[in-house]
């Protein structure tokens, strides 16, 4: 019994030690998912009684559940909108993470990464208005490039996704056909195509069909060795998707300063035009003080020294400028 | 027969087992109904004639994915059932009892795959096997038929129906080879003392007494097939279309939650996806008691006769 008593007495010990330890509950976007966890990870093991605890449950559930207050912080890849901004009980502050972009990847037999394709062709594609690979508008961005009579097969994600979000947002940007009839949104009525479920259901479709057209993120494409389009920008300028041309798009352009911005189409002349920012959302005013103060300081590493560990995951980073905006913002956050 | 309270207790005890099972499907009706209560309100019963769905709009309607489940689910039994039953019968009657129980452990093996790897099979080997050889043979001596017309993806309508019989066959043939293992060895050694061929043994006395325990296994069959989620939407293309053509690509009830439940971030969007949940659950029972219904005119018929 004595023996049993002092058992009790220890495990009570021990979770009042535990209780001493920061937990900061997050949850929402799957996509930066991978550099989070390594984020948490390394942060961890600097800072010994932080804890981080995130469940990628998706953009829209990460909304609900800073909005309900379930948890310390909320992640999307898509900014939230004015009315949900209006339904939450505090001010939110969307703060960028980390940059990833879209890539538009197809399977045409003889055709290698970095046919050439615009904004306006790929709508047109994407709303079923251009059916075959030898369409007229192709071959002439892609003069040299023997392209097949070949009908084209759409293929788009049939999850709701941040990856979509992005994708849509640029074709809605660059085509007022697209605007009009489809817009934009975590998922959209397509007008044609095949759903593929996930990243890897769209690369498996696009894999497997000749003639296939579809988009999924950087870090997938480069993984799984897919042919991909090199996108003409808004300056005139055939870019090919990597770290560098996406860390551009928000290089030098002028950001909103509450960073619900949409960096589709970045006026840079070198920036890859479909790329976008991820955010953390955090309120203004946290109502605890400890958690409030961990989540600052660690959001102040992510965004400086933790920047260093988003490229071997194929994440491009922040550039300068938006790192200082972030740092000015911070110091109003309070707890 | 002794009173005993301790039996009584017991009665009670158990009694209220069943109720919890009651409670449970009120429950989720109850949820179902409350949380949709948005767009029951918005859409009202446009929303089962709707063919529209578009979250950005948000203008939701049912119809598609009501054809999408139904036309799966019917063409999966259709395929599953003669598969199922047939083997079954085989593996009770004609099988060494040693084939039948090895054969019988691979049934019971193929039931307890997760459905998600069947998807992924689908994607990888059965999808452009259709693209490349079924669809096209089909196409060429069956083509007169609207359905098997139109473009070739592989992924559709057809491909989703053979994943799902192959989910379900199992179900099948493991409760059948149980009924008709059960049946008393006196019948079938009368009915083979009068004179009966083998065949006539199965129609007259296997197939008549096991009929309702074969009908209740298509039955579970149905039920899986109908809520089936995770392979039907790597396969089935994700587009809501009603078509005649199987090769064209479509999409079900069950998917279009599971894809896009976790990013549906306004009112209207959510309280449309839990009406889908709800549609679901009343197409379940639809086709549930119609099926049940189907079953005992049959039976009643069959029993008269024999």
């Amino acid at each position: 019994m004595k023996k049993l008593l002092a058992f009790i007495f220890a495990v009570s010990l021990a979770s009042v030690a535990w209780a001493d330890a920061t937990l900061i509950n997050g949850a929402g976007a799957t996509f930066p998912y991978p550099i989070y966890s390594k984020w948490f990870d390394e942060y961890a093991k600097m800072n010994p009684g932080m804890t981080f605890n995130y469940q990628s449950i998706g953009s829209g559930g990460g909304i609900k559940q800073i909005t309900a207050k379930t948890v310390d912080f909320g992640a999307s890849d898509g900014p939230m909108t004015q009315d949900q901004l209006n339904e939450a009980p505090g001010r939110i502050y969307h703060i960028p993470t980390v940059m990833g972009a879209v890539v538009v990847a197809y399977n045409l037999q003889g055709v290698k990464t970095g046919l050439k394709l615009t904004g306006d062709i790929l709508a047109d594609i994407f709303l079923g208005k251009i059916t075959k690979w030898n369409d007229a508008r192709i071959v002439a961005e892609n003069p040299g490039v023997n392209l097949p009579d070949q009908s084209i097969v759409v293929i788009h994600r049939s999850d709701g996704s941040g990856t979509t979000y992005i994708f849509v947002d640029y074709l809605s940007s660059v085509s007022p056909a697209w605007k009009g009839k489809v817009g934009k949104g975590t998922s959209v009525n397509w007008p044609v195509g095949l759903g593929g479920k996930g990243n890897e259901g769209v690369a498996g479709l696009e894999k497997q069909t000749p003639g296939a057209i579809g988009y999924v993120e950087l870090a997938y494409a480069k993984q799984n060795d897919l042919t991909y389009a090199h996108m003409k920008n808004s300056s005139g300028n055939y870019i090919e998707p990597k770290i560098e041309s996406v860390t551009k798009a928000a290089e030098g352009v002028s950001i909103a300063p509450d960073f619900r911005v949409s960096i589709v189409n970045s006026s840079n002349p070198e920036a890859y035009p479909i790329s976008s920012f991820t955010w953390l959302l955090i309120y203004k005013e946290m109502d605890d003080h400890a958690k409030g103060e961990a989540i600052v300081n660690f959001i102040k590493w992510a965004i400086t020294d933790g920047q260093k560990y988003t490229e071997a995951l194929d994440y491009a980073p922040l550039p300068a400028n938006v790192v200082s905006m972030i740092q000015e913002k911070l110091k109003a956050v309070k707890y | 027969m002794r009173k005993d309270t301790s039996d009584l207790v017991f009665k009670y005890f158990l009694a209220v087992f069943p109720c919890l099972i009651l409670l449970l499907v009120a429950g989720i009706l109850y949820q179902l109904v409350s949380s949709s209560g948005l767009s029951i309100h918005k859409f009202g019963f446009k929303f089962l004639s709707n063919r529209t769905w578009d979250p950005v709009a948000e203008d939701f309607g049912a119809l598609p994915f009501i054809f999408g489940t139904c036309v799966t689910s019917f063409l999966a039994l259709l395929m599953a059932i003669p598969i199922g039953v047939g083997s079954a019968i085989y593996l009770a009657e004609y099988a060494p009892a040693k084939v039948s129980k090895v054969i019988s452990i691979f049934v019971d093996l193929l039931a307890a795959i997760p459905s998600v790897i069947y998807g992924l099979w689908g994607i990888f080997v059965l999808v452009p096997l259709m693209r490349t050889h079924v669809q096209p043979f089909l196409g060429k001596y069956l083509g007169f038929l609207p359905f098997f017309q139109g473009p070739n993806y592989g992924v559709g309508f057809l491909s989703a129906s053979i994943i799902l019989a192959i989910i379900i066959v199992p179900f099948i043939i493991s409760i059948s080879r149980e009924v008709i293992l059960a049946i008393p060895s006196v019948y079938k050694e009368s009915s083979y003392a009068l004179g009966a061929t083998r065949w006539e043994t199965i129609q007259l006395i296997i197939l008549s007494h096991a009929q309702a325990g074969i009908f209740g296994a298509i039955i579970l069959a149905l039920g899986r097939a109908i809520g089936e989620t995770m392979a039907v939407t790597m396969i089935i293309g994700n587009n809501p279309s009603i078509t005649s053509s199987l090769f064209s690509p479509g999409y079900t009830l069950a998917s279009v939650v599971a894809n896009e439940f976790s990013e549906a971030t306004s009112k209207t969007y959510l309280s449309a996806l839990i009406e889908m949940g709800l549609v679901l659950f009343v197409v379940s029972i639809v086709v549930n008691a119609l099926a049940r219904l189907l079953i005992w005119s049959v039976t009643t018929r069959e029993s008269v006769t024999v």
